[in-house]
């Protein structure tokens, strides 16, 4: 793949639906893989009422049958079609064509936190491991008639973040991995935060994760410059909503001196430790060194 | 790639049992991460706060260093400046607190009185987020490097700890800075009651509706911070079964938490403005107009 | 060949939406060694689609709601053509399958004294739909998906499976897939196979369905030697958006027109009234003065005609655009915005009024939607037995909507996430227990291996088109040809294009190398879809009637002497579809008598 810009002007049979393209638009894909790539320039005609992603798709059906891309729903609710569009991490099949200016070529970058497979399609398994590693659901027994109890009014903070769609946005525009590549190791995201305010804010939920959420799952590293709520195409409070409060409950569980004086001092049990909590998270039965190196990724 | 079970030489900054055995050392797509692609002005953004953050720690240097003129007494006001108070060293016969009558304190009484506030403002959550992109750059603006980014190799910093270290680990007091601001919410409220005080009875002036603005924005702000809103009843698993708690938190904190950034400038200007105003008051620049 | 990665596992299931993932749930409970494949990654399946709820009768809105009017309901809206056995488990088992989401997590709005709220949808004779706002379908794949990983099932992502093995006496002993990632094959020895692959909606232009929506499933089935039953039974969701083109093929759930939205043609007019039919008289309102009393009292007014089952309701449609009196761009309108506040809507419709604003810039609480009839779920498929999901080929499962019967004719809203618990849940039990029953180990036939992967890399060396433009000619073709109302000589015609593309998808040839390579993915599941294609000409052009998702210009009325009580099966003979009838399965008459006079 050659590194340079190239005009590769596409041809379409578009002419058949739009009686007459009056404009074109540029867009500027990078193309490659991890032995290298570069930015290609594809002018396609500029059609009306269209997303970035059907634009893509038309350069895929025409000049460039080979591009590779995720998508599945094209309605903004699978969350697959994560890409960084002029430099600004979105979903491809949600950004309209109409909110960015056509006089220019469109950027279109893979999201750039992860290994790149190809053009724009990466490696997001490091979600799936995390995801793995977190401490499941823990509910208490039904009632007497076999179901569950639930004011909608404790439900509706986890629900926020139910909506997660997970595009992994966030994931890739947090600065803590985006820029850290080590702190991979160390930190869950602003997805699984969320996904671990879930748990934590579930009325059913008997586990406490606080002290692991700490040690195993670094909100530490979390200096809440709120980009991950920015990218967010579900509009979900990353920040306010799960990730601060979280912190506030680390706080609670950790850092609190008063707190820690009453534990002593009344002689409570301090919260599980993180080794406890782990116990029942899978991340322990270490099954990622099945799959590496064989294409396949591990759930 | 590799599955990564310990990096040597990279301890895990939170001081958990094991890292996450997640892939790490793949090649990234896309333009090098140094190359910024957005197009938009997202300098503006952080480069406004800073000015304006600046601004705000310029001015105080300067009001706490005049220690002088930040009670409008003499003129007939009990107007006192919300960086002097309480009123610890001075005679302010009847605004505010007066704790005071600190002989012996030779400084300007607004380096500690600025403490408390400045502790709270430092941790807050907003601010935290307010700093670390404008000045820490870390990161300046979404999906543009930070300034220790190691992912090119060329990063200032070597390794991101976030707030798991000292010194910022003590971001997490925020809570107990949050007390204190409480108790000085209240004096300036106090303050904001006695500027109503005239040698005549109660009056209104100009200076006692900036300080009642004061006031208002200082709650707001004060209400609204992220410690208040978890001691409230964010930390609850239950809301059904703490009612009031659930009411309070739904239908005040949240609200208030929601434009907690509006509300953290706006009580930074509304501080600014009282102080510059009793300073003219006070200095005898300009006269204070009483509406009646 | 180079030497290929092998996996050797009990059970295999193929698709990790929400039947597959219910079923490796239960698969992996039996100690099985469970595998799941998916096109996508884990958590994109077409499931988190679904919006308006998963129908079981737990009786909490309305405590009079149980299984059997449910069973009702469910036959009624399949027209009486539905795998009676399937229909009637669906509607019992449904409630428990329900609430043990909720023992692993899921969040279904309340009722208010803290029960799972349950709302109307069309067929349903009682509010029965367990939803959360209309994100239902990514709720629950979201829970199944967070339980699977949470009991450690291994999911294989991104990989295709291009053809079933089969075991020297035609059971079914394995499968090969493609990584898509790195263009490898994978070869598994599995002592069952479940398919869970969903349906088939990308052989239309107009779908609401994803890319892998492409009768993966039904063909692997057909190649391996199952039965197909009722393919002519595709259907269509009355209110896809047909404009803006960023939106189009979006579907507007129901909800929108239980909570008041109203159909209108382009003269204004609420043409739903002159379409109803004696079937739904009784329960239907007559009037735009009584429908629009049934939203705030259920109880005493009869239900709006918009409320109708959905195949009423996307041909009335049709006939008012073929009247002429249809919106500029094909469909007509649906309004809600004239009836509800702006509030309101946003309120009870949000991620709906989200979608449309972010997608297409369309307001929907100030504009009325054009939508029209759009490609949507497909009844028919693997023929199995009700109880454990097997399929007619030992070894072989089918849950979900790759599986036929139990929808019948036509599929209620909210049958098909119940579906896909149920079902899901019966097919990772018995094949497991298949699977568990046979000692020793799988050997897979290196032949048939090496056959199926030199056919899959001839695009490579062919030199024929691009497999879009056979894409494209496909699914004009079946929209045009094989869309919502059918006539005999367009199916026939379209049969005899059909083997057409046959032979130009033999030839297809495509570019560049095998990682990550749409083209070669498309063009390997442009097979399945000419299969699926062949299924639904043949079945629809020998079922001489209309009923349900099959409608025929040239016979209007339903045959229930005849027709009513067979089902179209479509076989492989010699490497071509056969269809042949088939006697439905005969009802219990304690069953029967639920549908007499007084119920």
């Amino acid at each position: 793949m050659a590194s340079t810009t190239e005009q590769a002007a596409a041809t379409t049979n578009e002419a058949a639906q739009s009686a007459a393209p009056r404009r074109s638009v540029t867009l500027r894909l990078w193309r490659g893989d991890a032995d290298g790539g570069g930015l290609v320039d594809y002018e396609v005609p500029a059609l009306e009422g269209e997303v970035v992603l059907d634009v893509v798709h038309r350069i895929q059906a025409t000049s460039a049958p080979d591009l590779a891309v995720r998508w599945n729903c094209k309605a903004g609710k699978c969350g697959s079609c994560s890409a960084e569009i002029n430099g600004k991490p979105r979903l491809m099949c949600m950004t309209r064509m109409s909110t960015l200016p056509q006089d220019e070529p469109i950027t279109v970058s893979p999201m750039r936190t992860f290994p790149v497979i190809r053009d724009l399609v990466t490696d997001v398994s490091y979600n799936f491991t995390v995801a793995a590693a977190i401490p499941a659901f823990s509910p208490g027994p039904r009632e007497a008639d076999g179901t569950y109890r639930m004011a909608q009014v404790d439900i509706d903070r986890s629900q926020e973040f139910r909506k997660c769609i997970e595009c992994f946005l966030c994931q890739n525009v947090c600065h803590v991995i985006r820029d850290h590549e080590d702190n991979k190791q160390y930190y869950a995201g602003p997805r699984f935060l969320a996904r671990l305010a879930e748990l934590e804010m579930h009325p059913l939920d008997n586990l406490d994760r606080r002290r692991y959420i700490s040690e195993q799952m670094g909100i530490g590293l979390c200096n809440i410059t709120k980009c991950c709520t920015e990218v967010c195409p579900e509009s979900i409070h990353i920040t306010d909503n799960a990730i601060i409060p979280l912190k506030e409950r680390v706080v609670d569980a950790r850092y609190d001196p008063v707190a820690w004086l009453g534990r002593k001092l009344l002689g409570r049990k301090p919260p599980k430790s993180a080794t406890a909590v782990a116990a029942v998270a899978p991340l322990w039965r270490d099954r990622g060194a099945e799959h590496a190196g064989a294409g396949s990724k591990e759930a | 790639m590799t599955v990564v079970e310990e990096t040597p030489g990279a301890p895990n900054p939170n001081g958990g049992v094991a890292p996450i055995p997640v892939r790490i050392g793949g090649v990234r797509g896309g333009p090098p991460l140094r190359k910024i692609l957005r197009r938009d002005t997202w300098w503006l953004q952080p480069a406004l706060t800073a000015l304006g953050l600046l601004g705000f720690i310029g001015y105080s240097i300067w009001a706490a260093l005049r220690n002088g003129d930040f009670y409008a007494g003499a003129y007939g006001r009990d107007y006192l400046s919300p960086l002097y108070s309480p009123c610890l060293t001075h005679s302010c016969t009847t605004a505010g607190y007066v704790w005071g009558g600190w002989s012996w304190w030779r400084i300007s009484p607004a380096w500690l009185i600025l403490a408390f506030p400045g502790a709270f403002r430092t941790t807050c959550y907003y601010y935290r987020k307010a700093y670390y992109r404008s000045f820490w750059f870390s990161p300046p603006a979404c999906a543009v490097p930070d300034a220790g980014s190691t992912a090119e190799g060329n990063g200032l910093r070597k390794r991101y700890s976030g707030e798991t270290r000292f010194p910022l680990i003590l971001q997490n007091i925020h809570r107990y800075t949050w007390y204190f601001a409480v108790i000085f919410a209240g004096i300036l409220t106090w303050d904001a009651i006695a500027a109503f005080r005239f040698p005549n009875g109660i009056g209104l002036g100009v200076g006692t509706i900036i300080l009642v603005i004061n006031a208002v924005f200082i709650w707001a702000y004060t209400l609204g911070c992220h410690a208040c809103r978890h001691l409230c009843g964010g930390g609850l698993k239950q809301f059904s079964k703490h009612k009031s708690r659930y009411w309070l938190w739904k239908n005040v904190l949240t609200h208030l938490n929601e434009h907690h950034q509006l509300f953290a400038w706006c009580s930074l200007f509304s501080i600014i403005v009282s102080d510059l105003y009793i300073y003219l008051v006070a200095s005898g620049t300009i006269t204070d107009p009483r509406i009646f | 060949m180079p030497e290929l990665e092998r996996h050797d596992v009990d059970v295999l299931i193929i698709g990790a939406g929400g039947s597959g993932l219910r079923a490796a749930i239960d698969a992996s409970a039996t100690g099985a060694r469970t595998a799941v494949v998916c096109k996508s990654l884990l958590g994109k399946a077409h499931t988190v689609m679904a919006e308006g709820g998963v129908a079981a009768a737990l009786g909490n809105v309305w405590p009079e709601d149980n299984w059997e009017v449910h069973f009702r309901d469910t036959m009624r809206g399949g027209k009486l053509l539905n795998n009676w056995r399937m229909a009637q488990l669906h509607a019992q088992e449904a409630p428990e399958r329900v609430l043990e989401l909720e023992e692993w997590g899921a969040l279904f709005d309340r009722t208010p004294d803290g029960r799972i709220l349950q709302r109307d949808f069309g067929g349903h004779r009682y509010a029965r739909l367990a939803h959360v706002g209309d994100r239902t379908g990514l709720e629950l794949l979201r829970t199944v998906q967070q339980r699977s990983v949470s009991l450690g099932v291994e999911v294989f992502m991104e990989c295709k499976i291009i053809r079933l093995l089969h075991g020297p006496s035609g059971e079914v002993n394995g499968a090969v897939g493609l990584w898509r990632e790195s263009g490898r094959f994978v070869v598994f020895s599995a002592k069952a196979v479940v398919l869970a692959s969903g349906g088939i909606g990308k052989t239309w232009k107009f779908t609401s369905n994803s890319w892998e929506s492409t009768g993966d499933g039904h063909a692997l089935a057909l190649w391996a030697g199952a039965d197909l039953i009722d393919m002519e039974f595709v259907q269509f969701h009355p209110t896809g958006m047909v404009w803006p083109p960023s939106a189009r093929g979006i579907l507007v759930t129901e909800g929108v027109r239980g909570d008041g939205g109203v159909l209108r043609n382009s003269e204004g007019r609420r043409f739903m009234f002159d379409y109803i039919p004696d079937f739904y008289a009784k329960e239907t309102a007559d009037s735009e003065a009584e429908a629009d009393q049934w939203y705030g009292n259920k109880r005493d007014f009869r239900r709006p005609p918009e409320l109708l089952p959905r195949d009423e309701v996307a041909r009335s449609i049709n006939a008012e655009v073929k009247a002429g009196r249809g919106s500029p761009h094909g469909g007509v309108f649906l309004d809600i915005a004239s009836r509800r506040s702006a509030e309101d809507i946003k309120r009870r419709l949000p991620s709906m009024y989200h979608q449309f604003k972010e997608l297409a810039d369309v307001d929907i609480t100030s504009e009325p939607m054009e939508v029209g009839p759009t490609c949507h779920y497909v009844m028919g498929g693997v023929r199995v037995d009700g109880d454990t999901t097997a399929s007619t080929v030992a070894g072989l499962y089918a849950c979900g909507e790759v599986a036929g019967g139990m929808h019948g004719a036509n599929r209620l809203g909210g049958n098909s996430l119940s579906d896909l618990l149920v079902f899901g849940q019966r097919a990772g039990r018995y094949a497991a227990e298949h699977a568990l029953g046979i000692k020793g180990t799988t050997i897979v036939d290196e032949a048939q291996v090496d056959a199926v992967c030199n056919e899959a890399l001839g695009c490579f060396s062919a030199e024929g088109e691009n497999p879009y433009a056979l894409h494209q000619d496909l699914q004009e073709t079946m929209q045009a040809l094989v869309g919502i109302i059918r006539t005999e000589s367009e199916l026939i015609q379209a049969k005899e294009r059909l083997e057409g593309f046959a032979e130009r998808a033999a030839a297809v040839s495509v570019e560049g190398h095998r990682q990550f390579n749409p083209g070669w993915h498309l063009a390997l599941d442009l097979q399945s879809m000419l299969a699926v294609a062949n299924c639904t000409t043949g079945s629809a052009i020998e079922r001489k009637e209309s009923r349900g998702g099959h409608t025929r210009d040239d016979y209007r009325e339903s045959d229930p002497d005849h027709f009513g009580k067979v089902n179209m099966v479509s076989r492989l003979h010699d490497g071509v579809v056969e269809v042949s009838e088939s006697p439905l399965p005969t009802m219990p008459e304690e069953l029967q008598a639920l549908f007499e006079e007084g119920h």
